[in-house]
């Protein structure tokens, strides 16, 4: 088996494993690379169904065309699409730069706190009707208790730390220093009322195995990847006004591949371009530790 | 479905030369402050492996808060542990020579934090195991070591750290790789060499040592590409542990998919295949893929899925296996070597789940052998209970049968878990199973018999008055086939018979004796108190009925003996988990209630509870 057969093999396993446990179970979506290699592995799971609903937390300063690719392939893909947005702090502009926000309260206001509140379903969420193609009021809002999400170990130091199975309290808080063991495939699928589970099929990803698998399963990625013309384009994904974009000519999979495996980005974070980072001293442990993904 | 023309794009071949390199899990263990962070850090910025700018950042902070600058700081990602110095949690560093890629795992030497070591190395292939040349062997260099080989670490090289402070000195070097050794051939262990380093000055990590002149072999990172990868177990026996059993019929897709990731062997279309531990049997029609070329054979260490020629009813946790290979052990009794990571002791008399492959069930510790200190070797002999960071050999019993191995023949397979409160708070391996002792009801219902106050008025004398003899008539079947109706007709009828006969309604006794059982140990516990109430009844010389919602063989077995020395009488309606030859009467949800309950009744005449039956 390649390195990619294993890595495959081992987050269908997670998918699976997470889908018998947990009955309220959701995944993120957040249109970025990840979290969309994340649903093609779902989908290689459940052999092309997507049973586990999608959530994608809008926080209003996504770049257009990512909700047009994101209900492009919600309808393609049968997708049952939920989302949430934290409409009070767009309204009331408690944002950054615009507002009086630091780029991590930011965060906190558009992205911890709705993200908690469409998970528990005590803040309206639109669900996506198939028929008409549009979103509706979630009538019956139910709350989540595992949270399938697309962190990968590489990422940032306390991402390094997680375990593929992460209990967290009913405040969505992280105790780091009393994560439960995990050993060989045995994973932590119980827990305590009032406590949800998170889970991270993509731990042992780097960077560059899911470029690599996007370019050997062909998968559709959203084009922001690549350089449109103008010398330019996203790593990675995120707001308009914390995430900038890098010098780069790569307009297709293989010379993003070939950046990362021995050219100019092979030695470059990947988060490099993410603002927020920097603000919480070169971590995102403050903002995860709150829940933040 | 619309699988193949999504593959058709795909060029394999350009893909494959990107990624066919491999990529191997390495935890560094040993003692705290024995220098793993530094180790990993050092190597990282040796082969110029850190994100550009790294070094440079955590260097300039350091000097901001005037303090030293380490390598171990540009692993230890979390606050706390750069406050105080030490890892808590493993962490996973990516790394590549030029052989390979590596996750080394960066795993905290603290006993404190001995199962975030456990987490770390158990997803690891080989170890480095740190020894401070310094202070010596110490208590964690001892207890990882035993623990690498009972996670089946087989591949081991042991650093030994921090020359620059015993001066270099070959003297010191071979004490600790001769003390070291011996306690390794203790636990039948081989390292497979010694490195002496020092991580803070970079000798001997990624570049050979001017000033160990006397040591010639490999540094660290050579000594890394030196491990093998173990090749897939395609060889053994097929082991697939079912996952899942997925039918997406909302989505027009018909197929009834069997889904699990195969432990060890190979499975093709059109082997027969045996379901253990139901014993039951079929034949691989197809093996399913998504978005990938179709294929006639699933192998080792993948994630798969298959459709069968005939559908019987399994349930996920079961083992699948070939019927041309050896099978699979089936036990409920398990000689064990276990460590233990909870809170709270390991204690008899408590209940806890155990997880193996995809089987979960719940266990209950039966005795234990001995305990023993990992990090000196030290046992005893009487022990009550499993404290924290214990290993013991002691012998766990299932409530049900469980498909295993023995963690000497297949360890995918010969491993578990135990949960407590929630959590993974202990593991071990399967060293045999134990066969011809009493299991825990067996012993109990003994226990109970012996002690047991009779009444002065025998059970032949209660028959004698009563006109009958005490029975439990079970009826089983999956949901909507009737049951409760047929339980209510029958007992309408023998009461109208004049025989004396009480049904017991599922909700009466949930919501009453049993309204104390929580979620997780729910229907166990239920099927434990219902046989504990049949027997009270039947004690009493009465005809007890009661429903239960497809029950398992297992479960009818503690029902039969908890209910002893009363009668069962065991009625199937559309029972798919009870053989024909487990049922004293097998039923259709077809016929009418009147129809069944009169075929019950008959056979209790027939059997002589009833001493003649008449309408």
């Amino acid at each position: 088996m390649t390195q990619l057969d294993v890595l495959e093999a081992q987050s269908v396993y997670i998918l699976r494993q997470a889908y018998r446990s947990f009955k309220d179970l959701v995944m993120l979506w957040s249109i970025g690379k990840d979290s969309t290699v994340l649903l093609w592995l779902a989908r290689k799971a459940f052999f092309g169904h997507v049973p586990i609903p999608l959530m994608h937390i809008d926080t209003g300063n996504k770049i257009p065309s990512m909700i047009e690719y994101r209900d492009r392939f919600a309808l393609e893909w049968n997708l049952h699409m939920i989302v949430g947005q934290n409409t009070k702090a767009l309204e009331s502009k408690q944002t950054f730069p615009d507002g009086n926000l630091d780029r991590i309260a930011c965060c906190k206001k558009l992205k911890s706190e709705p993200l908690k509140h469409t998970l528990s379903g005590d803040w309206p969420r639109q669900v996506m009707n198939h028929k008409t193609g549009k979103y509706e009021l979630d009538e019956n809002p139910q709350a989540f208790t595992g949270v399938i999400v697309g962190a990968r170990a590489d990422e940032e130091g306390s991402r390094s730390k997680e375990r593929y199975f992460s209990p967290r309290d009913h405040h969505s808080e992280w105790d780091i220093a009393e994560q439960p063991p995990e050993l060989w495939n045995q994973f932590n699928t119980d827990f305590a009322p009032g406590t949800h589970i998170r889970i991270h099929p993509l731990l042992d990803w780097t960077e560059l195995n899911i470029w690599q698998y996007i370019q050997r399963e062909n998968i559709p990625i959203i084009d922001l990847y690549f350089d449109n013309g103008n010398g330019k384009r996203y790593r990675s994904l995120g707001c308009a006004p914390c995430t900038g974009t890098v010098d780069s000519t790569a307009k297709n999979v293989q010379e993003i591949i070939d950046e990362l495996a021995g050219g100019k980005f092979a030695d470059i974070a990947e988060r490099s371009g993410r603002q927020q980072d920097a603000e919480d001293g070169g971590g995102l442990e403050t903002l995860r530790r709150d829940g933040y993904m | 479905m619309n699988n193949t023309t999504e593959f058709e794009n795909l060029s394999i071949e350009q893909s494959q030369e990107f990624s066919d390199r491999q990529k191997m899990n390495i935890v560094i263990i040993g003692h705290v402050d024995h220098g793993k962070s530094t180790l990993v850090g050092r190597l990282l910025a040796d082969t110029n492996s850190l994100p550009q700018g790294k070094l440079e950042e955590v260097k300039a902070r350091c000097a901001q808060n005037a303090r030293p600058f380490e390598y171990a700081f540009l692993l230890d990602a979390l606050k706390d542990e750069q406050a105080q110095g030490i890892t808590i949690d493993s962490a996973r560093c990516f790394f590549k020579s030029d052989k390979r890629e590596y996750i080394l795992i960066d795993a905290p030497g603290h006993i404190e934090f001995l199962k975030n070591m456990i987490s770390g190395a158990a997803r690891a292939e080989a170890a480095v195991l740190l020894i401070d040349a310094y202070e010596g062997v110490q208590e964690n260099s001892r207890r990882h070591g035993y623990l690498l080989s009972m996670l089946g670490i087989k591949q081991i090289v042991v650093a030994v750290n921090k020359m620059d402070l015993v001066d270099h000195s070959q003297d010191v070097f071979n004490a600790v790789c001769a003390e070291y050794t011996d306690f390794l051939s203790q636990i039948n262990v081989k390292a497979e060499r010694f490195i002496p380093v020092s991580a803070r000055d970079g000798d001997f990590i990624a570049t050979p040592s001017k000033i160990m002149s006397w040591y010639d072999g490999p540094t660290i990172l050579q000594s890394l590409d030196e491990f093998k990868k173990e090749p897939a177990p395609v060889d053994q026996p097929l082991r697939l542990p079912i996952q899942d059993i997925y039918k997406f019929t909302e989505e027009d897709d018909d197929r009834r998919i069997i889904a699990g990731n195969i432990e060890t062997g190979t499975l093709n279309v059109g082997d027969e295949v045996v379901f253990y531990p139901s014993g039951k049997r079929s034949k691989v029609s197809t093996i399913e893929v998504f978005n990938a070329p179709s294929t006639n054979s699933a192998f080792a260490g993948q994630s798969t899925g298959f459709t069968m020629e005939k559908q019987i009813y399994i349930q996920p946790g079961e083992i699948v296996s070939r019927a041309d290979e050896p099978a699979p052990k089936i036990s409920t009794q398990l000689k064990t070597s276990l460590f233990w990571l909870g809170k709270e002791p390991l204690i008899f008399n408590k209940r806890y789940i155990l997880k193996l492959a995809t089987a979960r069930v719940p266990v209950w510790l039966k005795s234990i052998n001995t305990v023993l200190d990992a990090s000196d070797l030290s046992t005893e002999n009487n022990r009550s209970h499993i404290e924290r960071h214990d290993v013991t050999e002691c012998v766990l019993e299932t409530v049900k049968p469980i498909a295993f191995d023995l963690s000497a023949d297949i360890a995918q397979t010969g491993r578990f878990v135990l949960i407590d409160n929630y959590q993974i708070a202990g593991g071990g391996v399967i060293l045999e199973a134990e066969e011809n002792s009493n299991d825990l009801i067996t012993a109990h219902v003994i226990q109970r018999e012996k002690s047991w106050q009779r009444s002065r008025i025998t059970p032949l004398k209660r028959a004698e008055r009563c006109g009958q003899k005490s029975t439990l008539v079970v009826i089983s079947g999956p949901a909507g086939t009737g049951k409760i109706s047929v339980a209510q007709k029958l007992e309408e009828k023998l009461f109208e018979a004049g025989r004396h006969v009480y049904y017991l309604g599922l909700d009466n006794s949930l919501l009453g004796i049993d309204s104390d059982i929580d979620n997780e140990n729910l229907r166990d516990e239920y099927i434990r108190r219902l046989g504990e109430i049949s027997h009270l009844f039947t004690d009493a010389g009465m005809i007890m009925i009661a429903t239960v919602s497809e029950l398992e063989e297992y479960e009818l077995s503690i029902l039969k003996r908890l209910n002893h020395p009363g009668q069962s009488l065991v009625v199937g309606i559309d029972s798919e988990t009870l053989t024909d030859s487990k049922l004293d009467l097998h039923l259709d949800s077809g016929s009418n209630t009147e129809q069944s309950a009169t075929a019950i009744a008959k056979l209790l005449t027939e059997r002589n509870y009833l001493p003649e039956y008449y309408l």
